[in-house]
């Protein structure tokens, strides 16, 4: 089995394994969030050993080309001497919380002032840090021409140790870290003819809000249809912004749905199954599906399935911490 | 890997235009469908486009053993000859849709039978 060398240190990977759960096993393991490739937060660099193509997907080529990699999806084919990724590698803006409002009993809406110049396109998704320990990635909702905040909804999840500090202790003024924007679930302009199905299920909504309000402000000429599902209505929110928005925009169609609740003027059942239901040739479509793993993973097959090139769907699972 | 094949099918343009729609004829292929439950389709459609490049003749990093490895959590589920044919039959009608000669087709297919017994474990 290869073996894993970092600060003076080797340690031998046992079969399957990654480079993450063997540092972990050894206690020195950098941080980590979504352990599955897409936050980028366990990054580190390999000195010496070319880390396998997969645990360099979706980096920046001239972090690629320093051989920049992520342990917690690179099972070693290689002995590898492996450095923590230096700060300049994964940079961070210091944000500061200007408001805190609760939008449902379990979504809160938290707007930060950036402390420097912060890039992104809506839809992104970046990793917070309550400190240096604990992060998790957060789809932006703000949109960067129209807003002059970062907005993040974060849904309590129980027992989670990211969203409790931040429903329980994070105050107005506080300032944390955020990683620079990453994710390809934005608005493309070269598509504004294109008919849009939005799906999101919870505070997956957060970059399909953001995307939708990019799209209108774009001026997007094609139909865009947004199915909005929770379980009960106390998880449903922004409900008469969105309806708003549609009564202002003639082509913005808003289907929030519910699961559990009957309820007048809301659809009955799953957003993503409702949604394919309605529309089953989605040829030359622009799909974006936000939310629970499993419902975005079966979106992306049913939609392709039902016409959508795999280039159109565009998705960012929320990866509960594992 | 033969360039004269990959040239006269139109190169990796070819393969772009190929991938969807044989991935999608494979999923929706009730014989073979089951073993693609649960992958995740973005690294599972560069992986067929892995595929297609080198079933069209174009440059690849094929490696018998890579694909010895990569299958056989499937060869366990009971992946055969009958869905391997199942997969070369889609991969036809792919090329057939596209307006692809029979005759190219059959080269194809030809390359991609050279990698039957590593994908079965054989």
């Amino acid at each position: 089995m290869p073996l894993i060398a970092i600060n003076q240190n080797s340690y031998e990977c046992e079969a399957n394994e990654t480079v993450l759960q063997c540092l972990e096993r050894n206690d020195c393991a950098p941080p980590s969030s979504c352990r599955s490739g897409m936050c980028h937060t366990c990054m580190m660099r390999s000195i010496e050993g070319l880390p396998p193509p997969n645990s360099q997907s979706g980096l920046k080529e001239s972090l690629q080309q320093r051989n920049y990699f992520l342990p917690c999806v690179c099972i070693p084919t290689n002995d590898m001497q492996l450095a923590y990724a230096d700060d300049a590698a994964a940079p961070a803006t210091e944000i500061r919380l200007i408001e805190k409002t609760l939008l449902s009993p379990s979504i809160i809406r938290l707007r930060f002032e950036a402390t420097e110049p912060y890039e992104y396109r809506a839809g992104q998704f970046a990793n917070l840090f309550r400190d240096e320990k604990l992060t998790r990635s957060y789809s932006i909702a703000s949109v960067p021409n129209i807003d002059s905040y970062l907005e993040f909804h974060i849904e309590k999840i129980p027992n989670g140790e990211m969203s409790s500090w931040v429903f329980d202790e994070l105050e107005i003024g506080h300032k944390i870290n955020a990683s620079e924007a990453l994710g390809e679930c934005y608005y493309s302009q070269q598509y504004a003819d294109r008919n849009m199905l939005l799906v999101a299920t919870g505070s997956g909504l957060a970059p399909i809000y953001g995307v939708l309000r990019d799209a209108i402000d774009k001026g997007h000429t094609g139909e865009i249809h947004l199915y909005h599902g929770a379980s009960t209505r106390d998880k449903l929110y922004l409900v008469d912004e969105l309806r708003d928005m549609a009564n202002e925009y003639g082509n913005l169609h808003y289907i929030p749905t519910l699961t559990k609740e009957v309820l007048d003027g809301i659809e009955q059942g799953r957003a993503n199954e409702l949604a394919l239901k309605k529309h089953s040739n989605l040829k030359d479509w622009r799909i974006y599906l936000c939310g629970h793993p499993e419902m975005v993973s079966s979106t992306k097959r049913k939609a392709f399935l039902a016409g959508a090139a795999l280039n159109d769907i565009l998705a960012d699972p929320f990866e509960y911490a594992k | 890997m033969s360039e004269a094949l990959f040239d006269k099918l139109g190169g990796e343009d070819a393969v772009n235009a190929a991938v969807d729609i044989f991935y999608r004829k494979v999923l929706a292929d009730d014989r073979i469908a089951r073993f693609f439950e649960g992958v995740d389709m973005g690294a599972q459609a560069a992986k067929q486009k892995a595929f297609l490049t080198m079933a069209f003749g174009g440059p690849n990093n094929y490696s018998g053993k890579d694909m010895r490895e990569g299958h056989a959590h499937l060869v366990e589920k009971g992946l055969n000859d009958t869905h391997f044919d199942a997969v070369v039959e889609n991969l036809g009608a792919t090329l057939k849709e596209l307006g692809v000669s029979d005759e190219l087709i059959g080269e194809v297919a030809a390359i991609a039978e050279t990698t039957r017994n590593d994908v079965l474990g054989k």
